[in-house]
């Protein structure tokens, strides 16, 4: 008992320690290196509270390709890092910040010191209603069942994150294909790497996606690690980053969010009420939902890593 | 026969993190990137080799049990890519001195 305290006490301090070491480094980078380290150590904390699916899409999201969308955007603003470090704010806007930052830090704590305890919950009305769902994972249920509503915007968002992306396009190159043209070292550590990884990766991020209906895991993470899987590939240079106007592309990016769409729509007709499920139906419709959701998932992601196109169109 | 089996587990995961703390010390003291690389790696394959090792008498069943293989299998295959391309970046930038 009392080494499971001394963990969580270590884990929490390291936490903070971390936090404030990428708060108060300087060189984009760095900080960088240490927000994956600060998102691998959170998602040991969520294993502690005993979240794990939370803690496999923290790992997934949060540290790998956050982590990655953070690099590249350091990579792109390091001509103007040092310039920009000597801008220094004036006293009073920082004085106001550190204020801020404070009152919204303190804010948080009192909402959280004065929940009633036990705090209100809908675990048990969710877990007395997982029967009706055919799913064994309460998360997944509550994802994709009672509250697919916010689910669907969700991957609404990442599509419209995307678009954000692409805007920053120059007009030659819209439509075009992201990010340099990799030149490809037929010998090299990374295109071995390539070669060998994701056929493992694959299959794991389908087992992900699949046991995500009874055991920890879904479509974020299992998308997340093939978003993963093709990233690598992209990298190497061994598969080509489609441009950006291609149909086929288009098409997967918005399968999942329109697939899900769809399936609320029918829910109207079918079961009385936008994203109802017909009953019996549920587990059938929720696992092809999630199946569309995956590959849009890494499509999206990997377009993120991908970034706004940059080449025109080679014919 | 369990108190031996716990006896090395305790023995190879205490083994292991001998090999973690090394690492670390190495990579803090060491003085330029391709011997810190070096001491890093000693972390990855033998420091993780050993926890994994250790573990295996504890794992829930044969399956369990590779799972715990094939995750200290590709932490090395990630370890060793990652160390050549950032000793190769080392060597171009001269900072391997």
């Amino acid at each position: 008992m009392t080494i499971s305290i001394a963990i969580d006490v270590g884990l929490a301090l390291l936490v903070l320690a971390v936090a404030a070491w990428i708060i108060a480094v300087r060189d984009a980078f760095a900080a960088v290196v240490g927000f994956v380290a600060y998102g691998l150590l959170l998602a040991l904390v969520w294993v502690r509270l005993a979240a794990v699916d939370v803690a496999l899409t923290e790992a997934a999201i949060g540290s790998g390709v956050t982590g990655g969308l953070l690099l590249a955007a350091a990579a792109r603003l390091r001509s103007s890092e040092a310039p920009a470090a000597n801008e220094r704010p004036g006293a009073t806007l920082r004085v106001l910040t550190a204020l801020l930052c404070a009152g919204i830090s303190l804010g948080l704590a009192v909402a959280v010191l004065s929940l009633p305890d036990p705090a209100p919950t809908l675990a048990p009305m969710a877990a007395a209603n997982l029967p009706a769902t055919g799913l064994g994972n309460g998360v997944t249920a509550v994802l994709l069942a009672y509250r697919a509503f916010d689910t669907l915007l969700e991957k609404v968002v990442l599509l419209l994150s995307l678009i954000g992306v692409w805007s920053l396009a120059p007009d030659r190159a819209w439509g075009g294909r992201p990010g340099p043209r990799r030149v490809v070292r037929p010998d090299g550590a990374l295109v071995f790497l390539t070669q060998l990884l994701p056929p493992v990766g694959i299959v794991v991020a389908i087992y992900i996606f699949w046991a995500g209906a009874d055991e920890p895991g879904g479509a974020f993470p299992g998308g997340t690690i093939l978003a993963a899987m093709w990233i690598l590939s992209m990298l190497a240079g061994l598969v080509e980053v489609p441009a950006i106007s291609r149909r086929s592309l288009r098409v997967v990016l918005v399968l999942g969010a329109a697939l899900f769409f769809a399936v609320g729509l029918a829910g109207f007709f079918v079961a009385d009420a936008f994203l109802a499920y017909p009953m019996g139906y549920a587990k059938p419709l929720i696992l092809v939902i999630e199946a569309a959701l995956v590959l849009s998932i890494a499509a999206i992601l990997g377009m993120l890593v991908a970034g706004p196109p940059e080449r025109t169109e080679e014919r | 026969m369990s108190a031996l089996l716990d006896a090395f587990s305790v023995l190879a995961v205490s083994a292991g993190a001998f090999f973690f703390l090394a690492g670390t010390l190495g990579l803090l003291r060491f003085p330029d990137a391709l011997t810190r690389l070096h001491a890093l790696t000693k972390a990855d394959n033998l420091g993780l080799g050993l926890v994994v090792l250790g573990l295996l008498p504890r794992a829930e069943g044969p399956l369990a049990a590779l799972k715990l293989v094939a995750v200290w299998l590709l932490a090395q295959l990630a370890g060793a890519t990652v160390t050549q391309l950032i000793g190769r970046a080392a060597r171009r930038d001269g900072k391997a001195a």
